[in-house]
């Protein structure tokens, strides 16, 4: 699926809590609690992403031209979130990812966690994921 | 006195919400619930009208024109000085220095003491709930100097063992700068021990009185410590403003550093002859509207009178403080009772960053995180803590839905 598609499911699976934020919180933590996990060993100085109040550590490796992500946060609302990023832009061409708008988090009402401050990293998150892929190409 | 202090014990807390127009509004479709006091307190009417008042009738900048609205500039900055010096019971109102707050104020006293008493190897003895304020200035210099930064360990209650201050005195020790009232646990320094100490063994005593001076009376004429700082913004004042009360002998000892417009006499390209008093520290325009507006909050609270905010706003530390004891999985950091309005937890096996953006959701301002006192975070072994803080304002019905909304907040994080 392209990244364009899984955001757009991802749109849809949300709608279903319409204005219950509760139902989207709980779902969000529940895709915390399910990401795959980085490996402890993996959790190095180069991969972490030092909000200032929540930690996100971010690997990336490419496989036959595409680019797949890992990562782990120690707050779960910010692990949800780096779950959605992970499953829209993991697997997908360097290319994809660079140019990624990533719309499908205003359009889900989650925008406030990509509002600029420090706390949560998850906007350096993103910016690092994008030159990652830069990087990798 | 300037001050009038008309006390209402209990407070009037129905009538103090409606003068400040923020607690009206609705965040995320639920009533404002503001416990994030020790960051900022909100203001009151008075102090919105004063500012108001200022820029719509008397804006000039001051000490310098002859003409009226200078003076009347002039007149209302230096009846502010009058208004907060009166409060703290500082006798000659030159000991009070406008700064921009806390931070500059401690950055004043270590630059001009780097000056004077300093020499390389000294050493300065800071507790170890300091806010980072209180340590970064000292250790600038420390690094540059070859001088050591000492620390007053805390205790299994999380208060400060004043035992071990006694024994981290030497001859070389020159400063303490500690913390009236840690920001983070509300935990109250025994002042007078510390004092004793430093007395005895000719130490300057450096007070941080940001999260005390909201929180209760503080008399400096009683206290005569060598320095004391706090900010306008915690104390229902404007932010950008803050003062500096130096002991009288420290008026024409303290080297300035900050030379600037206004604290000056004379000068010329050879010399130049600096005022005497406050000026000499007060370089450049300062914040008038903040000083105006902060001694209008300062004849605010009097209205009431330190007294009754301190037994209202310890009335609901300890309510709070009970309900949760109630909730097996948090954890309250600092039990000590002697506490101003602060509280520090954590709920087990959740961040307090998830905490704080769940409470965010039903319209509860706390604060989460290391609070700018990350050595502190490492000794109680925490990433943060959820802090929550109390002002004038806040009601029992308040902490009431919040214990309702965060017990709803750990099941959903469980």
């Amino acid at each position: 699926m392209s990244i364009k598609e899984i955001e757009n499911e991802i749109i849809e699976e949300f709608e279903i809590f319409g204005e219950d934020w509760e139902g989207k919180y709980e779902h969000l933590i529940d895709l915390g609690k399910s990401l795959p996990l980085i490996k402890e060993e993996s959790k190095t100085e180069d991969k972490l992403i030092q909000g200032c109040q929540s930690r996100v550590w971010l690997n990336s490796e490419k496989k036959d031209d595409k680019i797949f992500f890992s990562a782990d946060s120690d707050a779960i609302i910010t692990k949800g979130m780096v779950a959605l990023m992970i499953r829209v832009l993991s697997g997908q061409p360097a290319k994809e990812i660079i140019d990624s708008k990533l719309e499908f988090i205003n359009k889900i009402g989650l925008k406030e966690h990509l509002s600029p401050t420090r706390a949560n990293g998850l906007v350096s998150m993103i910016n690092r994921m994008k030159m990652d892929a830069i990087k990798l190409i | 006195m300037l001050v009038k202090e008309v006390k209402y014990s209990p407070l009037n807390v129905e009538l103090i919400r409606k003068d400040f127009p923020i607690l009206q509004r609705l965040v995320n479709n639920y009533p404002l619930i503001y416990f994030d006091n020790g960051a900022t307190t909100q203001k009151p009417l008075q102090v919105i009208e004063a500012i108001t008042h200022y820029y719509t009738h008397t804006n000039s900048n001051i000490h310098r024109g002859v003409h009226t609205l200078s003076r009347e500039s002039t007149e209302a900055f230096e009846l502010a000085r009058k208004t907060i010096a009166a409060h703290f019971n500082i006798k000659n109102d030159q000991q009070l220095i406008f700064t921009s707050g806390t931070t500059d104020s401690i950055n004043i006293i270590a630059n001009g003491l780097s000056r004077s008493i300093l020499k390389d190897g000294d050493e300065i003895i800071l507790s170890a709930y300091e806010h980072h304020s209180n340590i970064l200035a000292w250790q600038l210099w420390a690094e540059q100097h070859n001088g050591k930064l000492k620390v007053i360990p805390l205790k299994e209650d999380h208060s400060l063992d004043y035992d071990a201050l006694k024994n981290l005195v030497t001859a070389k020790t020159k400063v303490i700068a500690i913390t009236h009232v840690s920001n983070t646990l509300g935990l109250v320094t025994d002042l007078e021990k510390v004092k004793k100490v430093a007395e005895k063994h000719n130490c300057i005593l450096v007070v941080d009185g940001a999260q005390s001076a909201p929180h209760m009376k503080v008399d400096l004429e009683k206290l005569n410590v060598d320095f004391f700082v706090c900010s306008a913004h915690k104390i229902y004042g404007p932010t950008g403003t803050g003062i500096l009360y130096m002991n009288k002998k420290w008026l024409n000892d303290l080297p300035i550093t900050k030379p600037g417009g206004g604290t000056i006499k004379t000068v010329s390209f050879e010399k130049t002859e600096y005022a005497e008093g406050a000026l000499r520290f007060e370089a450049g325009t300062p914040n008038i509207e903040a000083v105006i507006g902060f001694a209008a909050a300062i004849n605010y609270i009097n209205r009431f009178g330190m007294e009754a905010i301190h037994k209202h706003e310890l009335d609901l530390v300890n309510y709070a403080q009970y309900k949760l004891s109630g909730i097996p999985e948090v954890i309250v950091y600092g039990q000590n009772p002697d506490k101003a309005a602060v509280i520090s937890f954590n709920v087990k096996n959740a961040h307090p960053f998830d905490v704080g953006t769940l409470l965010d959701k039903y319209g509860i301002a706390v604060r989460t995180g290391h609070h700018c006192t990350q050595p502190l975070m490492s000794i109680l072994c925490v990433p943060g803590t959820v802090r929550i803080s109390f002002a004038l304002y806040n009601t029992k019905q308040e902490i009431d839905f919040f214990i309702e909304k965060l017990k709803k907040v750990i099941t959903m994080l469980m």
